[in-house]
């Protein structure tokens, strides 16, 4: 197929999917959707003359046939099977998500508004009960972008998680989404999730992406997280579905003055896997931190994407992306900083590092800085190499095999990444499974028997 | 136990040793002294099984066996151990999996289980106190910001866990103060045992003072151009090595 065929294939799937649901929802929704159908008309999806999608085309999967349901359809799953996913040493508060729905059961209600003032539930049963509060920043990233799969996502949303953290309160324990895709055939899936912080305690989420069967899919997911002044969130992202999916995560992180955001995204397994994480510092003294990693091999595909906006002055923000690559897989990071004029005093620092394993890896890494102001620090750097040899030799000259220490020196690798994750038992159940992961021993999930059948 | 003959090896095209006979019997500590690019490193290398250097004739056998063709693991599971000259540093590979893994490999390799993790503790512990190696360096990564004088006590440390029947420790004494100094020279020390073989390779005679050499050899342009008792440290110590590259020059 030509690709201007493949596009316009592609492009039509997209819109019916979104006419059937152009009326669903309350009317602020609708209002949402109707603009989002319009954006997407104009702009279609991203091609490859997009400087931001240049290494990865999304239009040849949505050629495919992957149904789109606009309600929820319950699947004949068993959710105590689901809930063995969860990282067992650690206490977490978890939130079940079935292909998109937020799934209530009865420890984890529809939506929770809790004596501190807290509110924990369902995003579609938020904008029910709380559509002031949500309207007030639903949305609001993603119109400012216009990043073409974020629009489609704000068309087809369907439900996700709802956190509101008001000033002086603090969750109770981490907050733990597990994400799962479960179905009898292809299917196309869009979470949103909105995550609005005033508290400057640590508070702590933490999503879980798994497929519970081999069937491919599409997950294109939104999260809005905005965090007010001197508001502080750490946020961990594990990535385990399998290989035939394709992976979407559209992050958009909006930072007051002072507030502090902490995150690591890992991402173990995922066909195609595209990361999208803006970054807007607004007030002054705002930090935030990203770190990912990715191990790829086979024919994975995973690109990350950052984008960080210095508004404000006295601003941190540290970013730190390893890919290991394996076989002929792809690992791609384009990272952008970008300070505006007013944003003196800046400090910001990026750094790839890209590992490959085989030669027939690939690697792309495009590190962009644009600055418009005259006192700020500044960095950006990017590695890409094979395993250092007087390592390995070091290694092997103390009776290692050149296979151990191949896996050693990769967990090493990794571990600059896995360190980041400040809730322990998180990290200690990470490393196992990227260890897992880097002998080729980890399935879809690693403690989900039904998965791993 | 180590027979080399002949031995040649080059680098990059460019020779380094140009013809290497060294006999090492069980019980024997040898010294291999020289000035500066004679080759005494790129022997220890050979012999440890580095990649960058080429053999390009003689014989290696370590106790009956052509050693050339083995790889360093393999080296190293026999019983060969390379002291490096500079320790490498491994940030994010721990002082305690490195050691669990390599001893584990060694174990297997003797036909003997792998330690339980309780056992291989203990086994540690022994050994650091059997070569007064610092408990904090141990919980660290692989000599990741290590002094200088860490990083060659940690060799010491390494070689007491492994147990090598030949070390070959490559300039141990370069960069040690004094104190340093006596804390690596009492470790081997106390790992030699009437089985074991040790070769010293070092530019000075003062690691000589500590550990007393059976037989000492003057490495000159790729070839052992001298070999005597210990007095021979004395003599060069006195003399350098200015009047050896007189006599060997051509």
């Amino acid at each position: 197929m030509s690709t201007n065929l493949i596009q316009n294939i592609a492009q039509e799937n997209i819109q019916k999917a979104m006419e059937t649901v152009l009326d669903s929802g309350t009317q602020q929704i609708v209002a949402m959707r109707k603009e989002a159908y319009e954006t997407f008309s104009k702009k279609g999806l991203p091609n490859k003359k997009n400087e931001n999608y240049k290494y990865t085309s999304i239009e040849q999967h949505y050629t495919g046939k992957y149904q789109f349901y606009p309600y929820s359809k319950s699947e004949n799953i068993n959710i105590d099977e689901v809930f063995k996913c969860d990282v067992p040493t650690l206490d977490t508060q978890v939130i079940v998500l079935i292909n998109g729905w937020y799934y209530a059961t009865e420890q984890q209600p529809k939506l929770k508004k809790y004596a501190n003032g807290i509110i924990i539930g369902s995003l579609n049963e938020a904008i029910n009960q709380y559509p002031d509060l949500v309207f007030s920043y639903l949305g609001k990233s993603v119109q400012k972008y216009q990043d073409e799969l974020s629009t489609i996502n704000q068309a087809l949303m369907q439900d996700g998680i709802f956190i509101f953290i008001p000033s002086n309160a603090q969750l109770e324990k981490p907050i733990q989404i597990i994400n799962i895709v479960v179905a009898n055939e292809p299917i196309q899936v869009y979470p949103r999730h909105l995550i609005v912080s005033e508290s400057k305690y640590e508070n702590q989420v933490l999503v879980c992406d798994h497929s519970l069967n081999p069937n491919p899919f599409i997950m294109n997911g939104t999260m809005e997280v905005f965090l007010k002044t001197n508001a502080k969130l750490s946020f961990y992202r594990m990535q385990n579905a399998h290989n035939h999916s394709v992976q979407i995560t559209n992050n958009y992180i909006n930072q007051e003055k002072g507030s502090q955001f902490h995150s690591a995204f890992i991402t173990l397994h995922g066909g195609t896997v595209r990361n999208n994480l803006w970054v807007d510092l607004l007030g002054e003294e705002a930090q935030s931190n990203l770190n990912g990693l990715w191990l790829a091999d086979k024919n994975q595909h995973i690109d990350y994407n950052t984008f960080i906006k210095h508004y404000a002055p006295h601003c941190n923000s540290n970013q730190l992306f390893k890919g290991i690559l394996d076989d002929e897989a792809t690992g791609i990071f384009s990272g952008k900083i970008l300070v505006e004029k007013g944003a003196q005093k800046t400090n910001a620092y990026q750094s790839n590092k890209n590992l490959i394993i085989n030669p027939s890896a690939k690697v792309r890494s495009k590190p962009q800085l644009e600055i418009y102001a005259d006192d700020v620090k500044c960095s950006h750097g990017s590695a890409t190499g094979k395993l250092d040899d007087e390592a390995m030799f070091y290694l092997r000259s103390r009776g290692i095999s050149h296979k151990e220490a191949c896996h050693l020196l990769m967990v090493a690798f990794a571990s600059e990444i896995t360190k980041q994750i400040l809730i322990d038992a998180l990290k200690e159940e990470v490393d196992t499974l990227v260890n897992k992961r880097l002998r080729g021993e980890l399935s879809r999930c690693n403690r989900c028997s039904i998965a791993c059948s | 136990m180590l027979t080399i003959k002949n031995l040649k090896a080059q680098i990059n095209g460019k020779p380094i040793l140009k013809g290497i006979n060294l006999e090492v019997k069980p019980g024997e500590v040898h010294a291999i002294m020289g000035p500066n690019g004679s080759g005494k490193s790129t022997l220890a290398s050979v012999l440890a099984g580095r990649e960058n250097v080429e053999v390009t004739g003689g014989e290696v056998t370590f106790m009956g066996i052509n050693l050339l063709e083995l790889p360093p693991e393999e080296r190293a599971r026999m019983g060969i151990f390379l002291g490096f000259q500079y320790p490498v540093e491994i940030p994010g590979v721990s002082m305690v999996s490195f050691m669990r893994t390599a001893v584990n490999e060694m174990r297997k390799y003797r036909n003997l289980p792998p330690f339980s993790s309780s056992d291989f503790l203990k086994y540690m512990r022994e050994k650091k106190e059997l070569v007064e190696i610092d408990t904090q360096l141990t919980n660290r990564s692989v000599n990741e910001g290590f002094s200088g004088g860490e990083k060659k006590k940690n060799e010491i440390f390494q070689m007491a866990m492994l147990e090598p029947k030949l070390a070959i420790l490559d300039e141990t004494d370069s960069g040690l103060d004094i104190d340093a100094l006596r804390v690596v020279a009492n470790g081997v020390n106390k790992l030699k045992r009437p089985d074991t073989a040790t070769i010293v390779i070092t530019h000075y005679q003062r690691l000589l003072d500590y550990i007393v050499p059976d037989i000492i050899h003057v490495l000159y342009n790729g070839q052992i151009v001298k070999t005597a008792g210990k007095e021979l440290a004395l003599e060069l110590e006195e003399k350098g090595y200015d009047w050896i590259k007189k006599e060997f020059q051509n």
